[in-house]
This record gives C-alpha cells, sequence and structure tokens, in this order.
C-alpha cells in the first residue's frame, strides 16, 4: 500500500537551516546536511529544502549544499525558493534534486509550469501554494514569501497548476504556520478534492495528533513540518510508530 | 565498469553517487567504445517516454543498446529507463520502444493519483537473485512515475506494487532487469538491490 509520506521541511539561508514563525524572526539552526543525516536516520519520507534568500551571489552556496546533500543521503528530496525560470530547475535538478518546487515566479508567469513539466517531467514540479483565507471559506494564493496577494482564488490555482503538469502541489496555509494548532484541514481538503494529484499539506504541525488528522479522510497525501522536527520536539520514528498505531500506512523504520 | 547511457535524462548524479557508495565503478556516457567494453549498462531515465527514443535513435544508441544486450551484456532499466525495455508506449502518442520485452507502456488509471507519487510495498516472488537478502513483508520503495508497464510475460515479473492496477514493480528476462522505482532513492532496500545487481554481473 501506498504510505503516507513525513517530509522535514529545511529553510536554508547562506548554507544554514532556519526556521521563521509566520516568516518572520529568523533563527539560526543548523547544518542542513547534517540534520538531513539525522532525518534519513530517524525514517523520514523525503526532504525539502528552500532556498529563503535566493540572491544570485548566495545561488551557488545553496547549489553545492544540494550536490552535498544528494551525495550523503538516498531518499528523495526537493528544493525550491527562488525558482525563475527553466535555468534555475535545470540547475538544482543537474545538482542532484529531485523535484523542485515553484511559487511566485509561477504566478506572474504559469507557463513556467508547464514548459519545465514538459522538459522535465510532471513528476519533478511541484506547485506551493500559500493561501490565506480572506473571507470564510475562500482562500487566496499570496506571493513574495506570503507579503503580497496575488488576488488568485486557491482552489482555482491548484487546478490550474495540475492542467499546466505540476505533479504534486504543497498546500501552504499562513493562517496557520508556525502557530503549533495543527494543519488547515478544511483548505487542504478543499484543494484535495478538486485536483487528482498529490497533496502536501504545509503549516501548523505541532502535535502527533495533528500528523494523523491531515493524513486522514483523503485530505493529504504527505504532512510536512520543520520546527517540531529541528528542535526534537517530535522524533519522526516516534511519529512513524504512533501513525502506524492508529492505522494511517507509513513506511515502517529500518 | 558500468556504462550509464546518457541520453540527457534528469537527475543522474543521485544513482552515480549510490553506485560509488557501492564501489561500483561507473561512467556516464554516449560513446559507443565505452559501452561497448562496459561489464553491464543501466539505462536511468525521467522524462517522457517519446522524447527518450528520440534522444537514444539520434545517437544511435538504440541499436548499439539492442545489440549488446542480444550479445548477453546486462542491464538494469530504472523508472522511464525499464519503460523503454518495452514495445510500445502510449505516451505522446504512440511511440515505439527498444521491445527487448513483451508488454506495452499505459498510462495509470484515474481512479487513483498520478503521478504514483511515494513509498509503496513490494510483492515479491521469491527465489530471484535480483531480490536476495530483501525483506518479503513490508519492503518500501520509492516510486514516482505516471505511466506502468502493461500486458507483460508473468514470468517475467519478479515483484509488483499495487497502485490502481498491479504494476509491474521489478521486471527480469535474463541479463534484462527493470525496475519502476529509483533503487538510488529507495534508502537500504535500494542499495541491497543495486547491491545485487552488483553481484550477478560484475
Amino acid at each position: 500500500m501506498l504510505a503516507k509520506r513525513i517530509i522535514p521541511c529545511l529553510d536554508v539561508d547562506k548554507g544554514r537551516v532556519v526556521k521563521g514563525k509566520q516568516f518572520q524572526s529568523i533563527q539560526d539552526v543548523a547544518d542542513p546536511v547534517d540534520l538531513a543525516i539525522r532525518y534519513n536516520k530517524e525514517g523520514a519520507d523525503e526532504l525539502v529544502f528552500y532556498d529563503i534568500t535566493a540572491s544570485n551571489e548566495e545561488r551557488n552556496i545553496f547549489l553545492d549544499m544540494v550536490e552535498s546533500v544528494a551525495a550523503t543521503i538516498n531518499i528523495p528530496f526537493m528544493v525550491g525558493g527562488g525558482i525563475r525560470t527553466i535555468e534555475d530547475i535545470n540547475q538544482v535538478l543537474h545538482a542532484g534534486a529531485d523535484k523542485v518546487s515553484v511559487n511566485s515566479a509561477a504566478i506572474t508567469n504559469p507557463s513556467l509550469i508547464e514548459k519545465a513539466a514538459s522538459k522535465f517531467g510532471s513528476q519533478c514540479i511541484v506547485l506551493s501554494i500559500d493561501a490565506k483565507e480572506i473571507e470564510p471559506g475562500k482562500w487566496q494564493v499570496f506571493q513574495n514569501g506570503g507579503r503580497l496577494n496575488s488576488g488568485i482564488d486557491a482552489l482555482e490555482w491548484a487546478i490550474k497548476g495540475e492542467q499546466l503538469g505540476a505533479g504534486e502541489l504543497v498546500i501552504n496555509s499562513i493562517d496557520v504556520d508556525g502557530v503549533k494548532n495543527g494543519y488547515n484541514l478544511t483548505l487542504t481538503k478543499a484543494i484535495a478534492d478538486v485536483v487528482n494529484i498529490p497533496i502536501v499539506a504545509s503549516g501548523g504541525a505541532g502535535s502527533l495528533e495533528h500528523f494523523q488528522q491531515v493524513l486522514r479522510n483523503n485530505i493529504a497525501d504527505a504532512a510536512l513540518a520543520a520546527s517540531v522536527f529541528h528542535y526534537e520536539q517530535i522524533k519522526i520514528s516516534t511519529l512513524k510508530n504512533y501513525l502506524a498505531q492508529q492505522k494511517i500506512p507509513v513506511r515502517s523504520v529500518v | 565498469m558500468i556504462a550509464i547511457i546518457d541520453y540527457g535524462a534528469g537527475n543522474i548524479k543521485s544513482l552515480q553517487f549510490t553506485l560509488s557508495k557501492l564501489n561500483i565503478p561507473n561512467i556516464l556516457t554516449q560513446d559507443e567504445t565505452i559501452i561497448r567494453n562496459s561489464k553491464a549498462m543501466i539505462l536511468p531515465g525521467v522524462g517522457s517516454f517519446q522524447d527518450a527514443m528520440e534522444e537514444l535513435k539520434k545517437a544511435n544508441l538504440d541499436t548499439i543498446i539492442k545489440q549488446e544486450v542480444e550479445n548477453g551484456k546486462p542491464i538494469l532499466g530504472i523508472c522511464l529507463g525499464m519503460q523503454l525495455f518495452y514495445e510500445t508506449s502510449n505516451e505522446g502518442g504512440n511511440t515505439v520502444g527498444l521491445g527487448l520485452l513483451k508488454g506495452h507502456i499505459e498510462r495509470i488509471p484515474t481512479s487513483v493519483k498520478v503521478p504514483h507519487m511515494g513509498w509503496n510495498t513490494l510483492h515479491l516472488k521469491q527465489g530471484y537473485e535480483i531480490t536476495s537478502n530483501i525483506p518479503v513483508e513490508d519492503t518500501y520503495v520509492y516510486f514516482v512515475h505516471s505511466y506502468y508497464a502493461n500486458k507483460v510475460e508473468e514470468e517475467d515479473v519478479v515483484g509488483s506494487c499495487t497502485y490502481g492496477d498491479e504494476v509491474p514493480a521489478i521486471v527480469q528476462r535474463d541479463n534484462i532487469i527493470g525496475m519502476q522505482f529509483h533503487p538510488e532513492k529507495s534508502s537500504v532496500i535500494g542499495m541491497q538491490l543495486l547491491k545485487n545487481f552488483k553481484e550477478m554481473f560484475l
């Protein structure tokens, strides 16, 4: 049976992993390769690295890090942040990343998804959506790290993303990110209901129970989290055992 | 030396890193002499069937691969690389493949999410060298694909997984081995499978 995936997310700034609360107040945490090794051992199913600075000068530091990660672990990993062009995608895939997530650039230029999917295959093109509730039951897509409202409806954007060839969606709820009160089940389910590609839920994980809530009832295929793993509030092995007891299919930790 | 056939397929680095960890000498190449002198070949692949066949043909690699396989050289096809072994694919119109194995590549039924992405369990037949030291129960490997091999010869299937249909995951006919998932991304299980390939043929 296809397992539900647990995905630690590492925000990388100048080669270091950081975690911001609701995109603000950045704190230094750890070396990305060290964390990748630790998560791989603990049974993470996949990793995500977001380049949060993404200035041109620092791009090479990030690409070197991607290559070091690829050399070290043998589970899949996704890379995102500052991806604007086909050449950006080509570079990170060439450095050893398995998937690339696009966000703001796809809003400005939706054909980026289409071109990337046809060149590299849908399986490695992920559309990352930062959504915020603007009235009850209605979410809009924000860009530039959650600072700018694009005015686009999140559900419509998800459907468009699938049509353009995205192979997976990461749904990040700005409303709950960093708050640790649980994933945004309503938003995630609303999107899952209108597309037929895998959904990664992001933002809000604070307890074991939050993971089982979002991985049930056809809501999400994978759950992404950052600080609960970085600060070892939740160990991935403990989480996997808990989910298995809850009858959620997970890859056993070997 | 294993020749990894270079036809511009995406992420080859992870595969090379994993082979190096297993002390398997490898080279990414489309050079005919190197391929002919290699002890085994790996046909990697992500992307589309049609583009891949075009690239192989452009460099005459389709003919070289077929001749070498006929002469008994072992080949491992990974993901799209395995799909290319079959007769045809309906990805992007109807495209003729290498025809090393009998069967056809079709889209995964939409009763499930496409692509098939993530860790799925293998149902393994017993008694194959390629799966030696691999547990029969709860063996997860990493899949990411939208098409799968259908109407294949039952005796070629070493292992399968369930996803919308019974999806051939490991296939073998003599010196031809295919894996629909990514062994280089499948943690310790994947390492063991590549190690088995090494021990069988190198």
